[in-house]
């Protein structure tokens, strides 16, 4: 296990200097940032100023170790636009990021696992044919246009819901959430539905395959043979071993939603981070891109390390050590 | 026996059938079971329609959207149904420059579906030039190629689309760069797996002690073996393709003005939306919606019709 782990470590440091150079490179091919950033009015001299300030005027290759050795000391450069360090701003609002992830995810599956487990168990029933059906408009539902109508409904037409930004927020055990506030839920129901819908569809075909699937294996007969009600068998049997692909893969797409809710902070005004990538994409802010992307990836990293983790408590035939991962 | 190619040459020696009086050929096997469901014809008709639309825009609709001497700025954000100042009927309503939605929409179409299945077909030939090379050669070769490839994968495609924007800035050909960047590994890996499994077979072992060459081998023997599992690829990742290149123009970093797809329509509506002008970006989502869903049901039966495993 720590052989492995060290492994993991050492994978995702080569990963993250890698896309360092990538992106760094790369974005300093585009555009001068400095035309963003200064009044036109200024003369060559405060022009010059400005771009010695920002250590543009540097070789590219020394602005790199610059930022290189800043990196490593957690510093990951000063937002051209907010003037504070890029991982501040980006941390700053990243739990409303992971906020809104995680309860689109709890939606997803709480409503997708039983949807999957009826069209698994009943195959042929219209209901379950229905189901397939809505999952197929619902893997083509493009997520932006899914989010206006929501809006268009919910917020102008029955003015239930709010249409933009946050809740009010709530410390509780240590946790500043907007979940614990009425206000706050409020606010989330609309993006974390558009968020979840993307995710719906995929938790139930899983589920329905899984369920498919583990009807022909023989503990399901041996459990019948056994004179189990059904409903045992379904809820305990069945359902443990469906959990096991439905965990890991739904643990992997939370980094897609993650990536996802650029969309959906974008539609509904949400202060997380993706909204923040779009904007700094917008205004050229090359730090908070650079940290931004820094940051998904060691995200990405750890959800599949956990990931791994949770695939071997789950299943006992799994063990890490002897994977050659 | 595979299901849509020839094995290479082998159709010099077919065996002779003789029960059918039209002989069975590949194709005709294949449309056979696939207008089998009446739901994925639908699909089909559907697809067709919407490509014929998009192709004869200029042809049906009342007015070029972007001719500015045919748009009238008095007629905008008129709700559907309006009888407009140049005598005809807006049965969709105009958009916030005075344009005829169903104009503006079957032009966006044509933008959207060109943009969507030229970054398919480029990424097709890469994909599958890179997975053939990589299941070919095999080693160091492979092992580099598909540690991209899986690299790759495991990054939500429009994070490495959003990224690439900021590297590359916006515009048509950029726009379709970062959509074929996107999709290349899924077909690289789809290609190389299947390979692989052809790659066993005798077929390709007579092949080599024929001497033909690694390039004929490649492409005429197992090439069109690897193609089916490439055509559900490229009908899915073509639905994918067009859904991003809408998310990306939605949230402004995609195709510039000048070049309205679907995606800038629904965004442009974005800001009458919440005074209840909701026709703007309803319909051109709709269109979008209908698009994308006949390229997956397609996809879905060919999948099925496709897969020899599940012959009945």
């Amino acid at each position: 296990m720590t052989a492995y782990i060290l492994r993991r470590l050492m994978q995702t440091a080569v990963l993250v200097a890698v896309m360092s150079v990538i992106v760094f490179f790369g974005i300093h091919i585009v555009g001068d940032p400095i035309w963003l950033l200064v009044n036109p009015q200024m003369d060559q001299k405060d022009i010059e100023a400005a771009v010695r300030a920002l250590g543009l005027d540097r070789p590219i290759w020394e602005q790199y170790f610059h930022f290189v050795s800043g990196a490593l000391r957690g510093d990951l450069g000063r937002s051209f636009i907010f003037g504070e360090p890029a991982l501040t701003v980006i941390l700053q609002r990243m739990p409303a990021t992971l906020e809104l992830a995680f309860t689109a995810l709890v939606m997803a599956i709480a409503a997708g696992i039983p949807l999957g487990l009826y069209a698994g168990l009943k195959p042929d029933s219209w209901v379950s044919k229905t189901i397939m059906a809505g999952s197929i408009v619902g893997f083509s539902l493009p997520t932006f246009w899914v989010g206006l109508m929501l809006i268009m409904v919910f917020a102008v037409m029955l003015g239930w819901l709010p249409s933009t930004g946050r809740g009010a927020t709530a410390t509780y055990l240590g946790i500043t959430s907007s979940l614990f506030t009425l206000d706050g839920l409020r606010h989330i129901l609309l993006p974390a539905f558009n968020l979840a819908l993307l995710k719906f569809s995929l938790v139930i075909r899983l589920t329905r395959a899984g369920a498919r699937e583990a009807l022909q294996q023989d503990y399901i007969k041996f459990a019948r043979a056994k004179g189990l009600s059904p409903r045992r068998i379904v809820g305990v049997h069945l359902l443990k071993n469906i959990l096991i692909p439905v965990a890991t893969v739904v643990g992997l797409e939370f980094g897609n939603l993650v990536a996802f809710s650029v969309v959906t902070e974008t539609i509904f005004a949400w202060p997380g981070m993706g909204k923040l990538l779009i904007n700094a994409i917008q205004s050229l802010d090359r730090p908070v891109i650079v940290a931004h992307l820094i940051i998904i990836v060691l995200l990405f990293v750890l959800i599949n390390f956990l990931v791994d983790v949770l695939y071997t408590v789950l299943d006992p035939r799994v063990r890490i050590g002897a994977k050659a991962a | 026996m595979s299901v849509v190619g020839t094995h290479g040459e082998a159709e010099i020696e077919r065996p002779p059938t003789g029960t059918a009086a039209a002989p069975e050929t590949p194709l005709r096997r294949l449309m056979a079971d696939y207008f089998e469901s009446r739901f994925a014809t639908a699909a089909f008709v559907l697809l067709v329609t919407i490509i014929a639309l998009a192709l004869l825009a200029p042809l049906i609709v009342p007015q070029n959207p972007y001719n500015l001497a045919e748009v009238d700025v008095l007629d905008s954000r008129l709700p559907p149904g309006t009888k407009g100042m140049a005598g005809y009927t807006y049965w969709l309503g105009t958009d916030g420059a005075g344009r005829d939605l169903v104009s503006a929409m079957l032009y966006g179409l044509r933008i959207s579906l060109a943009v969507g299945v030229v970054s398919c077909l480029i990424a097709t030939v890469i994909g599958a030039a890179v997975g053939l090379i990589a299941a070919y050669v095999g080693g160091r070769t492979e092992s580099l190629l598909m540690r991209l490839v899986d690299l790759q994968l495991s990054f939500p495609a429009i994070l490495i689309a959003l990224i690439l924007i900021a590297i590359l800035g916006k515009g048509v050909d950029k726009i379709i760069i970062a959509l074929v960047t996107v999709q290349w590994a899924y077909y690289a890996r789809t290609v190389r797996g299947t390979a692989l499994a052809e790659m066993s077979k005798d077929y390709v072992e007579a092949a080599r002690c024929l001497g033909l060459s690694h390039a004929r081998i490649l492409f005429r023997q197992i090439l069109p073996n690897v193609l089916p599992p490439l055509i559900v690829v490229a009908t899915v990742q073509a639905a994918h393709a067009i859904a991003l290149e809408a998310t990306l123009s939605f949230l402004g970093v995609g195709l510039p003005r000048t070049e309205p797809s679907l995606g800038l329509l629904i965004s442009n509506g974005f800001e009458y939306m919440l005074s209840g002008k909701y026709w703007i970006s309803f319909f051109p989502g709709v269109v979008l919606l209908a698009t994308i869903m006949a390229i997956n049901l397609v996809g879905d039966q060919l999948r099925d019709v496709l897969n020899p495993r599940l012959k009945r």
